[in-house]
């Protein structure tokens, strides 16, 4: 393959990574729960059958940023080093997440119970919030520059240069607080719908759970209406043979050029939809999560699609256009694509063993009883 | 400057924390899923109760032990754009690479079988089980290898070549990149060195069961297994440290003169097997290396060359222009203060070439790049002021070598002694000494491997890519006050976690050390 077409085939990876990653914040969202449960039996029960998945997310995370530093490692190093203190709170708030299922009911866990349901508490608000406004990034801009020639000025060698509130300035941007919003309130929708799926507690907690839906659903779709509409009417960068321009409606245009983004989009919005309302309104239905799951991956796809695709900046710059990433100036060169190409014929592959060994898994539901069973391995 | 130079120290100092912290946890969750593993095969093939039960226990301990590794594993992977924003681009088309795949070959592996690991005991067979306790410990080696490779390149950089137009090297040989004399040295010596690591826990920790005189049948049987397995890491990390001089006295000749505190070399180089240096040492006076020192002839130069008389240079010796060629002969090559013009030209060249470039001027852009390819080799050293800055911290590295080394010697008698004990002298291990020495040895070799860590990474400053990136110029554009509240910030963190792992392990012990380790088994 040529380099261009690597180029748009690796983007394509990274959006599968991003809009997994996004599906599987609801264990984060179910840790925004965590804290306003009815009984200990209800909190246990979430927290384990969050607890079985939490990795998956956590590993979706790290395969994501591993995968992007190979295929673009222009952003890695612009990003991670500029936003500094937007990406330093996102991985504090996943630290205490990776010990806390472990350490929670443990003898000897010396900081007690509640220590670490509130890191838990802190990974699902904070961990869900930053994501959404690292994302928003991606249409929205940052204030950075990048000069290649600064490495070799040996009193000042840095090549991304970024203003020196690092990563505050994004934090505290309206527009980022919106997509940052609509993630959370998005998970904690799906981590609802999830309990529903994977927990069979008694009546009152699939109720509960069923209004959590509702609300948080609504929540949702008010801050995911307002980002569509901001990001339609948003002026990106087009980059044109004389170089780059702005132009009005950069993210609408990228959905009507490019067609099936803007089916996709529907089909994911009407699934996203469809999950929710029958599970609020339906007497006993379960399978939720699978439809508004599908529907997020597509939706966050076609995000990653109109950021990345049809000459745009996926990374733009506010200081100085020619300084925006694309997925052409910021990439590996063709050899290392190529290579990563071929293992990333394994990603089928993974895929297939992690949808086995979870069927195997998850096939019966967790239940009360369970969580009091002898030989069980309990959170 | 001076901010640049607070900020490249207190990023080392970051990173340091991280990597150490991380590196107390990795290698006792890849020791320990290989003796779990072997446990729950004989489990599997024997259905006895008793291997159930000490499969559980230890799987018990690998999953409290394997969730701070997982904590400050994902710190380590950010902080290389977070801090070292520089050396992202200018390496990234390369070292990007293994960091993925470790990601997509590894983590999911692990991710995905530990879940059935912990909670498939009565959801899938114990066939299907015993598999993904193997494909668990099989993550955690790819797990390793992918990241040692990646850190070995930056040792010996292979398989690359610098891309002028883009101001940074690419990959051209993606085997050259994997299998690397230091990429095969490093992942063999460090996966064994985490073997021993687990082999020495689990023996330390039986030999408590052993002092409370608690689940004694269960405590011998763990130490045969850790013994075994302690046993080949140990002999493996002798074989492949020895692997690993020659290698590191091939392509970082300074890094090894360091390990020994060696300003003069000579033929027939003897090895310090103890010593002190002396602080008033630097490389332009004429003082003694060592206040005291007790060495062994021709140690070094058999070490470093598996020949008694060859030549080992010293701090000197290469500063002035003398090293080893790949043949083990003793060359003269450029002298440090001629690599440091050679690598000013070469900025110079890659300046010329950048400028042509924006000019559009071919023929001179061309004049450019047959300079910058003849200088290239040198270009780290044009970050340079003077050869001193090429030394890395002598002392550092000369103690922690030793320390390790010792420390190896002893670990290997240690399992000598431990799998003679099991089968043959039993009553040796109801001996409150001996279990005392077993338990205190976990601390040992704790000691060992972060001091291998320390020489290996300390040893090889200032350069963050072997003579092509020094780590002043690899950073990110923040300012030193924001590096050292991180700093602050992680110290704490990971402190707090370490406290309430060690807290929590020790409970665990203690619980099994209290009662019939069967019965709790079933909790």
């Amino acid at each position: 393959m040529a380099l261009e077409h690597l180029q748009i085939y690796w983007w394509l990876i990274i959006s599968v990574l991003g809009a997994l990653l996004v599906f599987l914040l609801f264990v984060q969202g179910g840790q925004s729960m965590l804290l306003d449960t009815r009984n200990a039996m209800d909190r246990t029960l979430m927290v384990n059958s969050l607890g079985r998945k939490w990795e998956l997310t956590f590993t979706t995370l790290v395969v994501f940023g591993g995968a992007f530093f190979a295929s673009f490692p222009l952003f890695y190093s612009t990003s991670f080093g500029g936003a500094y203190w937007l990406w330093m709170l996102i991985l504090f708030s996943f630290v205490g997440q990776a010990v806390s299922y472990q350490y929670r009911r443990k003898s000897g866990n010396i900081y007690g119970t509640r220590f670490y349901d509130w890191l838990l508490f802190i990974n699902g608000c904070v961990g869900c919030f930053l994501l959404g406004v690292a994302v928003s990034m991606f249409f929205f801009g940052a204030e950075f520059t990048v000069r290649m020639g600064n490495i070799l000025d040996p009193g000042s060698p840095v090549i991304s240069q970024w203003v020196p509130s690092h990563g505050f300035e994004a934090i505290f941007s309206w527009r980022n607080w919106i997509l940052g919003l609509a993630v959370l309130f998005l998970a904690r929708t799906q981590a609802s719908l999830y309990f529903m799926n994977n927990i069979a507690g008694d009546d009152s907690f699939f109720n509960l759970n069923k209004r959590r839906v509702l609300v948080n659903g609504v929540i949702f779709v008010v801050f995911f209406l307002a980002f569509t509409a901001l990001l339609w009417t948003y002026d990106g960068y087009n980059f044109t043979p004389d170089g780059w321009e702005r132009l009005k409606g950069k993210y609408f245009y990228n959905y009507i050029e490019m067609w099936w983004c803007i089916v996709l989009w529907l089909i994911g919005v009407v699934m996203v939809l469809y999950g929710v309302l029958k599970s609020a309104f339906a007497k006993h239905y379960t399978k939720g999560i699978w439809w508004s799951g599908i529907g997020t991956v597509l939706v966050v796809l076609t995000l990653f699609w109109v950021a990345g695709y049809n000459n745009s900046a996926y990374y733009p710059s506010l200081i100085d256009p020619a300084s925006s990433l694309t997925i052409n100036n910021s990439s590996s060169t063709e050899f290392t694509l190529t290579v990563m190409s071929f293992v990333s014929i394994l990603v089928p592959f993974v895929l297939a063993y992690i949808w086995y060994v979870w069927y195997k898994m998850d096939h019966k539901p967790i239940t009360p009883s369970e969580m009091e069973g002898d030989g069980e391995h309990v959170y | 400057m001076d901010d640049l130079i607070s900020v490249v120290d207190w990023s080392r100092w970051q990173f340091a924390l991280t990597a150490m912290y991380h590196w107390l946890f990795v290698p006792l969750t890849i020791g320990l899923a290989l003796i779990v593993a072997i446990m729950e095969s004989v489990y599997v093939k024997t259905r006895s109760a008793k291997w159930l039960a000490m499969t559980k226990f230890w799987m018990l301990l690998f999953g409290i032990n394997f969730a701070v590794g997982v904590a400050t594993g994902i710190i380590l992977e950010f902080e290389f754009g977070t801090n070292w924003s520089n050396y992202s681009w200018f390496v990234g088309d390369i070292f990007g690479a293994p960091l993925a795949i470790e990601g997509i070959v590894a983590f999911f592996m692990e991710s995905t079988f530990i879940a059935v690991m912990f909670f498939g005991w009565k959801k899938v067979s114990p066939r299907f089980h015993l598999t993904a306790t193997w494909l668990t410990a099989i993550g955690t080696a790819l797990s390793a290898l992918w990241i040692l490779i990646a850190n070995a390149w930056m040792q010996q950089p292979a398989g690359m070549e610098f891309d002028p137009a883009q101001m940074r090297n690419v990959m051209d040989d993606f085997w050259a990149l994997v299998l690397s004399d230091t990429a095969v040295a490093k992942f063999t010596h460090t996966v064994a060195s985490a073997w021993t690591l687990a082999g020495v826990f689990v023996i330390g920790v039986s030999c408590w069961f052993l002092l409370r005189k608690r689940n004694v049948e269960m405590a011998m049987s763990s130490i045969k297994v850790a013994g075994w397995v302690g046993f080949a890491g140990i002999l493996t990390t002798l074989a492949t440290g020895d692997l690993s001089a020659v290698n590191v006295a091939k392509h970082q000749p300074m890094k090894l003169a360091a390990m020994e505190g060696l300003y003069d070399g000579s033929r027939g180089q003897e090895l310090v097997a103890i010593g002190i240096l002396n602080p008033d040492k630097r490389y332009d006076n004429d003082e003694n290396p060592y206040l005291f020192h007790i060495s062994i002839p021709k140690g070094l130069s058999f070490l470093a060359t598996h020949d008694f008389n060859a030549f080992v240079p010293g701090i000197n010796d290469l500063i002035e222009g003398y090293e080893i060629d790949e043949n083990g002969e003793t060359v003269t090559c450029v002298g440090y203060a001629d690599r440091i013009a050679i690598g000013k030209e070469s900025h110079e060249a890659l300046r010329a070439y950048d400028t042509a470039m924006a000019d559009g001027d071919v023929a001179g852009m061309e004049v450019a790049l047959e300079k910058l390819r003849s200088t290239y080799k040198y270009f780290g050293y044009g970050y340079l002021d003077s050869p001193a800055e090429a030394i890395p911290p002598v002392a550092m590295t000369f103690y922690t070598f030793r320390i390790m080394v010792i420390a190896g010697g002893y670990l290997l008698l240690f399992f000598i002694v431990a799998l003679f004990a099991v089968y043959y002298r039993e009553q040796w291990l109801r001996n409150k000494v001996v279990q005392w020495i077993g338990m205190l040895s976990i601390v040992v070799v704790w000691v060992c491997s972060q001091s291998g860590w320390i020489t290996a990474e300390v040893g090889r400053q200032p350069w963050v890519i072997q003579d092509l990136l020094p780590t002043r110029a690899a950073i990110s554009d923040i300012s030193s006050a924001t590096v050292q509240v991180t700093f602050f910030m992680f110290a704490a963190v990971f402190t707090i976690l370490l406290i309430a792992e060690i807290s929590i392990m020790l409970s665990q012990i203690n619980k099994h050390s209290k009662e019939d380790i069967e019965t709790i088994s079933k909790d």
